[in-house]
């Protein structure tokens, strides 16, 4: 069962990746690697690290992926875009499905099993690592987060561009 | 359970994978987004070495690679905006203002 999940989660990703550097159009591109990153977040599930699995999908797969659609979306959209196919769309929109469930399967399977003291376990050893060992890091990181946007607003929230 | 071997394999031919569209893509968010598609193997990689050393710390170095991940997306996206500003493109052959 790990192992099917393993081979499909990773040929998944890699056919994603594969498939956003073929693809010439930049929107199918980041389409591309939202499911590359929610096939890779089932990856990091099988590696024990439910809590990490979550964050990316919620961050990579949501949040990030979403900030570059939106600038692409501000950017030229006709610039190096081809013609619309369409058709063979759906491969991709099965497979982002198929690995959603696969995800959901694998949180189903510890709940189910009511072994999920080890999830439960790790997420919160993580917590305290986190707040303890690694406080002076995450405090670092949080000023980065408030440098990196106040320096994006800066930048992008220019008048008249030059 | 999966040899941890078989994660960093994967990991390696993500990362490869993304060093090639960094190279071949030629918009510059195609490019930003390779440099992410590399911070990911790197995390996969973390992750196998925190599995198999039984330490949750390569998984607190993974929150911080996306941290750090999150705020290169916006710093690189509002990068992206300015310079398709100023020369009404994306594309990396525009990037020429520091050619020799």
């Amino acid at each position: 069962m790990e192992h099917v999940l393993f081979f499909v989660l990773s040929a998944t990703c890699v056919a994603s990746v594969l498939g956003m550097i073929l693809s010439r159009d930049q929107t199918r591109g980041a389409l591309f690697l939202v499911l590359a990153f929610a096939a890779l977040g089932g990856i990091f599930g099988l590696l024990d690290a439910p809590f990490v699995a979550a964050v990316q999908v919620l961050i990579y797969a949501g949040a990030i992926m979403v900030l570059f659609l939106f600038v692409l979306m501000t950017t030229d959209p006709a610039e190096g875009r081809e013609q619309e196919k369409g058709r063979w769309l759906g491969i991709p929109a099965v497979l982002l499905s198929l690995v959603l469930l696969a995800e959901l399967l694998l949180a189903l399977r510890s709940v189910a099993g009511g072994a999920s003291g080890l999830a439960a376990g790790s997420t919160d050893r993580l917590g305290g690592l986190l707040l303890g060992k690694y406080l002076y890091a995450f405090e670092i990181a949080s000023i980065l987060i408030v440098a990196a946007l106040t320096g994006a607003m800066a930048l992008a929230g220019r008048k008249g561009g030059r | 359970m999966i040899p941890a071997s078989w994660f960093l394999i994967l990991a390696a031919v993500l990362f490869a994978l993304g060093l090639a569209a960094f190279f071949l893509k030629q918009d510059l968010i195609s490019m930003v987004l390779s440099v992410e598609i590399m911070l990911n193997a790197a995390n996969l990689a973390f992750l196998a070495f925190a599995r198999s050393a039984r330490t949750l710390d390569g998984q607190v170095v993974v929150l911080f690679i996306v941290t750090v991940a999150a705020a290169e997306a916006a710093a690189g996206a509002a990068i992206v905006i300015l310079f398709f500003r100023t020369k009404k493109s994306v594309r990396r052959d525009a990037a020429n203002i520091m050619k020799g």
